[in-house]
């Protein structure tokens, strides 16, 4: 198990869990962030910034630190 | 082999407890009359091997959200030798709803109240062997965190399941859930007989679109390419229809207004004319930029582009205490400060929009830039010249990212930065349209009234009293600078400098004019008038001062707006003008005591 902002570009990975609070779990959970999903990081911006995460048919866009929240299986 | 069902409430430390209790044996699978995958672990237990399954937190066992159906499913699917219930001890009186609905369900359950130590700092004691009784089930509470409480947990856990015989019966817990299952399928069934829903993005043009313009390397680049283009678009279109309208504005004044006023007393006259149709005139000037402004950016919205320029951008804007969309606005502030501040709308934080619209004001906007090109023309070579309007620009953005660095804190953007990334599409023009013309009567409604007022209001102060010129030292405006003067006398501003910089509250466009209505003469003379009244360090202290104060009353009227706060707007005021001073009083002096 490891943070969604490490997982490598490319993989695909399983969502264990979610560490956030209320309003971010809120926020995750309406863009479809669940327990069980599975996501793959599309790409990285670069300087550090945001991730693209393919979760099903939808693309998100979030920092780092969000993603670190993310708890996540390798698949 | 036993089955033990985790259960809880988002946010009570499920998975940490989860986690402390599975170690390294947790696998991802999928079970009965469910799609998506849960967690699970085999852990021993009171010496035998048991089963511990993660089930999704939901806030109620009937509710229809993803997670709460997964929840059911799993139930109705699947039977379990026990149900870990697990309450957040610090929310307990929200949280124990769950816990009720779940004892209806007839399963053996073991309620777990986490977070232990954060109820006792808070002051919240559960007696909970009362509370155990009268539930008539096990409480314990523990702390995942320092895995507090844990062993008596997993021991009162061991000692129920070997206890117990029978496992919960799916089919009787889906008896007593046919109500919700009825609601869901009758949900299902509506959705598809009457909605569609695509399953995947279309084709893949998306994404092959992203390759270029999110690559690593080219994505910025082409970003900037792109912002450049928009903008030139925006004022190579919108500076002729501004002229033009100007030039059908002064017609209408000259061959209608002025012959009808013409019998009129001169206090009427200068009123009507110089005080509330100048008003009117600089309202409409705006009315093309806002229009062609809104068009571009509907554009950029709406296909899809403006969450990857927040995608590309948001590793430098994070710094500022912004995010990525606020760059775009930053970026059309350079334009016109206007449009950009009505566009913050897109920000949904407000802290962070209330910051950007602090930072663009400072932006070297387009009329700026005339009062500049002039004053460089009156006072530097051409050598010179390009060297001062660079440093003009830098400077514009170093006041920005102070600002921005400064008021971060003040602005603490509490939402975090997450965006959908949605396909391209193309918008319609009927979107487009639409948009553009929304936005200009909101501004032509809120701020046109406001305009006129302050237009009248530097009429009234740079035209009386009537016994002296008109912008002279002796007008109201004169007087203001006189009396201003050892506040301006420190920075180089002297009285003819001051009455231009009143008449800049109104607009930066009309600077000009009023410099030649102050001296007297127009053109090449004003500039070689000029040129003997002050020196280079004056001017460019003067431009650092037009750089960084109020650019306009239409961009106040504009802040006003879109913060619905009068605070706010005289915090801008405040600030523009403060920091103008300090940076032209540091420039002034330091060149001074330089020698120049």
């Amino acid at each position: 198990m490891q943070p969604l902002s490490q997982l490598e570009t490319g993989q695909q990975a399983v969502i264990s869990a979610i560490e956030a609070d209320e309003s971010l779990f809120h926020r995750l959970s309406a863009l479809g962030f669940r327990v069980g999903k599975t996501l793959s990081i599309m790409r990285r911006a670069s300087f550090n910034g945001p991730l693209q995460v393919r979760l099903g048919t939808t693309d998100v866009i979030l920092r780092c630190n969000e993603a670190s929240r993310i708890q996540i299986h390798p698949i | 082999m036993k089955r033990i069902a985790l259960l809880g409430m988002p946010n009570t430390g499920k998975s940490t407890l989860f986690n402390r209790i599975s170690g390294a044996s947790a696998r991802v699978g999928n079970w009965p009359g469910i799609t998506v995958d849960l967690m699970s672990a085999k852990i021993l237990l009171g010496g035998h091997i048991a089963e511990l399954i993660d089930l999704p937190g939901i806030y109620d066992l009937h509710g229809f959200s993803e997670d709460e159906q997964v929840v059911r499913h799993f139930l109705t699917n699947n039977p379990v030798d026990l149900l870990i219930v697990l309450l957040n001890s610090t929310q307990i009186e929200r949280q124990l709803s769950l816990l009720l609905q779940l004892k209806k369900l007839g399963a053996p359950i073991v309620l777990v109240l986490n977070m232990a130590d954060e109820a006792r700092r808070a002051g919240i004691t559960i007696n909970t062997e009362n509370l155990a009784a009268e539930l008539a089930l096990p409480v314990i509470q523990i702390s995942a965190k320092y895995g507090e409480g844990l062993p008596k947990a997993l021991e009162v856990a061991a000692h129920i399941v070997n206890e117990q015989k029978a496992t919960t019966n799916p089919k009787s817990i889906n008896l007593l859930l046919q109500e919700d299952s009825q609601i869901e399928h009758e949900m299902e069934d509506l959705i598809q007989k009457h909605v569609q829903i695509p399953t995947t993005l279309g084709d893949d043009t998306t994404d092959k679109i992203d390759k270029i313009l999110l690559h690593k390397w080219l994505g910025l680049p082409l970003f900037f390419a792109a912002m450049f283009l928009l903008f030139q678009f925006i004022f190579t279109v919108g500076g002729p229809l501004q002229e033009g309208l100007a030039w059908v504005l002064d017609l209408i004044r000259s061959s209608l207004l002025e012959p009808l006023l013409g019998s009129s007393p001169a206090w009427l006259k200068g009123l009507l004319l110089d005080g509330v149709y100048n008003g009117i005139a600089t309202v409409a000037a705006f009315v093309p930029i806002i229009i062609l402004f809104f068009l571009v950016m509907s554009m950029v919205e709406d296909s899809g582009y403006l969450s990857r320029a927040a995608f590309l951008m948001d590793a430098l804007m994070a710094k500022m205490g912004l995010d990525g969309r606020g760059f775009v606005m930053m970026l059309m502030g350079f334009g016109c400060n206007v449009p950009a501040i009505m566009g913050t709308r897109i920000m949904r934080s407000r802290p962070m929009r209330l910051l950007t619209m602090l930072v663009i004001p400072l932006s070297l906007c387009s009329a700026r830039l005339q009062v500049f090109i002039f004053m460089i023309a009156a006072l530097f070579s051409a050598k010179h010249a390009p060297l001062v309007l660079f440093s003009l620009y830098l400077m514009s953005f170093l006041t920005m990212f102070l600002t921005a660095v400064l008021f971060q804190n003040q602005y603490k953007n509490a939402e975090p930065f997450i965006l959908e990334l949605p396909p391209y599409r193309f918008p319609t023009p009927r979107q487009i349209v639409l948009r553009g013309w929304q936005e200009v009567k909101h501004f032509l409604n809120r701020a046109s009234k406001f305009i006129i007022l302050g237009v009248i209001l530097v009429w009234l102060l740079t035209n009386f009293p009537s016994n002296v010129a008109p912008a002279s030292i002796g007008t109201y405006a004169g007087q203001i600078g006189v009396f201003f003067g050892p506040i301006l006398d420190p920075i180089g501003i002297n009285h003819e400098l001051a009455i231009a910089l009143i008449f800049g509250f109104v607009a930066k466009e009309i600077v000009v004019g009023a410099l030649a209505v102050i001296y007297g003469m127009q053109g090449d003379a004003l500039m070689a008038q000029m040129a003997t009244q002050i020196d280079w360090v004056q001017a460019m202290s003067f431009m650092l001062f037009t750089l960084i104060y109020t650019p306009c009353l239409s961009t106040i009227a504009t802040i006003r707006n879109e913060s619905k706060s009068y605070a706010f707007m005289w915090l801008s005021i405040v600030w523009s003008l403060g920091l103008a001073w300090v940076v032209s009083f540091v420039f002034y002096q330091g060149a001074r005591a330089l020698g120049y």
